[in-house]
């Protein structure tokens, strides 16, 4: 049986402060001000959730740090109740039927969570028979994935000498030991070296090959382009853009993004840049800075900088993005993902 | 109700347990041993204490190191698991209710507290005699009330654990164990306090007392304790609200 995940207009607001790694979303805090009384936060981390996954895909959640990805994964993995809407694994409601759903997951939290009082081997064995795996399957399923994973020679010592790439090494093959038919990862190479990063995408490549639904998280442009069929942009807990990435990067006006700096500008400025062959659309961020969207970089740069010197205006910066999920990102929230 | 992942996490926490077996040895036994060398054979030796006082004092121990070691056993690793390691979301994603998960943790520490309190009774013997003199005349009576205390500790700890925050842990061992061990009738029978009418109502809120006197009323019933009635109903009382109190503290750490 292969399982797809779907969300309808999931919402949560935390009234106390969430527990790290579950996101904090748009940090809209309200609440009634007694006197001498500590308001409690209502801080909404999801605001209205609505996902299709389809089983077998390689989906992923791209977003700032707060933008609700890991708070939207932990409903999904029932550690986290919603305040309103559903979600469903395959055809189970996650939060009615959490044993049968959990029997389907397999989950990579954000912040690492091995059993310091085990050996590695141990860790692995210990997880398949909670999933009520037979000791020959257990040791059997266990040596390879410490093979699989580069861990072998590490395998009878305890996790609390593990560098950080060991552990979310040994955390994503605990994840896969009792062959989940989803797998959660949320932010998966965070902190990995680039090597063990490209390890990891092979594996989870591998393991969508056998027909599994991955649902990842990150904030890495590249991760997300390079492994997901489909990808969601979620910012304030919500989704701002959704499908492939290409149709995401087609979706930019233009696609090439240039970042202008000047002494100063003018209305009268932007609107003569607008009138440029190629440019899509021009947005004032502030009073010396302005972003430019265009279907072409560097051959702008003579006509911006004639117009700039002819309107007395003082060039300062230009900096050129190829077309990119950033682009979308930036077009949509006016903020870097790397704010 | 899944047995296979129940069993599992129980053999995991056996297995843990057996790995640090010296470390938890020292840890439950030392103190009350020393306390029992101190009290029982160098007072009472030079004369300060009188000769019964060894037989009194054994129950009393005995009452501690069982609660000393399920308290320790449960809320130690809950608190380290829920707000450091957090090792137990493994085990909060395997598939079972997750209230079976704190009920494992409960026969866990149980277990460990009846391992506890069952092997004080031979050491502080050994260190003690001769001079003490045990006569259960009800056994079955005296396996109840050690049950019943070894659950109290157990369930205790899950309230705790779940309760505690990670740097308040010395805070608990000072404002909670510490209050409850020395008001608990461990080193005097509740009777002692007569001459303190308030005190004696007063400590009657600690479980400890019905865990002591309990152990009192069916190891040593030569001596006065409070009515085994009381003693079995005490303890019920505080089973029921410590498990009640813990599981609904569990369910708020393991779910957000």
């Amino acid at each position: 049986m292969v399982a797809g995940i779907r969300t309808r207009d999931l919402r949560k607001v935390f009234t106390s402060a969430p527990p790290a790694g579950a996101g904090t979303g748009g940090f809209s805090f309200s609440g009634p001000k007694a006197k001498g009384k500590q308001p409690k936060p209502n801080i909404v981390a999801l605001d209205g959730i609505s996902l299709d996954i389809a089983s077998g895909e390689i989906f992923c959640l791209l977003g700032p740090n707060g933008a609700g990805k890991s708070t939207t994964v932990g409903v999904l993995t029932t550690r986290v109740r919603p305040t309103s809407g559903q979600a469903f694994i395959g055809e189970h409601d996650v939060w009615q039927e959490q044993v049968a759903v959990k029997r389907l997951i397999g989950v990579v939290a954000q912040r690492p969570n091995l059993d310091f009082s085990l050996t590695a081997r141990e860790i692995l064995a210990f997880h398949g028979a909670y999933f009520g795996l037979s000791s020959h399957e257990r040791a059997k399923r266990a040596e390879a994935l410490l093979e699989r994973f580069k861990l072998t020679d590490r395998a009878d010592q305890m996790v609390r000498g593990f560098s950080g790439g060991m552990m979310q090494r040994l955390s994503i093959a605990r994840a896969m030991m009792h062959d989940p038919q989803v797998l959660f990862l949320d932010e998966p190479s965070a902190g990995l070296d680039p090597q063990t990063r490209l390890l990891l995408w092979e594996i989870i490549r591998e393991y969508n090959q056998s027909g599994k639904t991955i649902l990842l998280t990150t904030h890495n442009m590249e991760e997300a382009d390079a492994l997901c069929k489909r990808l969601a942009i979620v910012d304030h807990g919500r989704v701002i853009a959704i499908g492939t990435p290409l149709e995401l990067k087609a979706s930019v006006p233009g696609g090439y993004l240039l970042r202008l700096r000047f002494g100063h500008h003018s209305p009268d400025l932007l609107e003569r840049f607008r009138s440029l062959a190629g440019v899509r659309e021009v947005r004032a961020t502030d009073n010396n800075s302005a972003d430019l969207y265009a279907d072409r970089g560097g051959s702008l740069i003579p006509e911006i900088a004639n117009l700039a010197s002819a309107g007395s205006v003082e060039l300062c910066d230009v900096h050129i993005s190829e077309p990119s999920l950033e682009n979308l990102f930036l077009h949509h929230t006016g903020r870097s993902l790397r704010e | 109700m899944n047995w296979k992942a129940f069993f599992a996490m129980l053999a995991r926490d056996a297995h843990v347990a057996r790995r640090n077996f010296v470390a938890l040895l020292f840890q439950t036994f030392l103190q009350p041993l020393m306390f029992v060398f101190i009290f029982g054979r160098v007072m009472v030796g030079s004369g300060y204490m009188p000769p019964s006082y060894k037989s009194l004092l054994l129950p009393g121990i005995m009452a501690i190191c069982m609660v000393g070691t399920g308290i320790w056993a449960v809320a130690m690793p809950l608190i380290a698991e829920f707000q450091f390691t957090r090792e137990i979301e493994d085990r909060l994603l395997a598939p079972m209710d997750i209230s079976w998960l704190a009920v494992e943790k409960v026969v866990a520490g149980t277990l460990q507290a009846l391992a506890a309190g069952l092997m004080v009774i031979p050491a502080a013997w050994l260190l003690l005699r001769p001079g003490v003199d045990l006569n259960v005349p009800r056994p079955l009576l005296f396996a109840v009330v050690a049950l019943l205390v070894a659950l109290f500790s157990a369930t205790g700890g899950l309230a705790l654990g779940c309760s505690v925050e990670q740097t308040h842990i010395g805070l608990m061992f000072s404002l909670v164990v510490a209050p409850m061990i020395f008001f608990g009738c461990t080193y005097y029978p509740w009777s002692a306090l007569q001459k303190f009418p308030i005190l004696q109502k007063a400590v009657l809120v600690n479980p400890l007392v019905y865990a002591s006197e309990g152990l009192r009323g069916t190891l040593v019933p030569q001596f006065p304790h409070l009515p085994m009635l009381a003693v079995v109903a005490g303890l019920v009382f505080f089973n029921v609200l410590m498990f009640v109190t813990g599981l609904r503290k569990f369910h708020g750490k393991a779910v957000t």
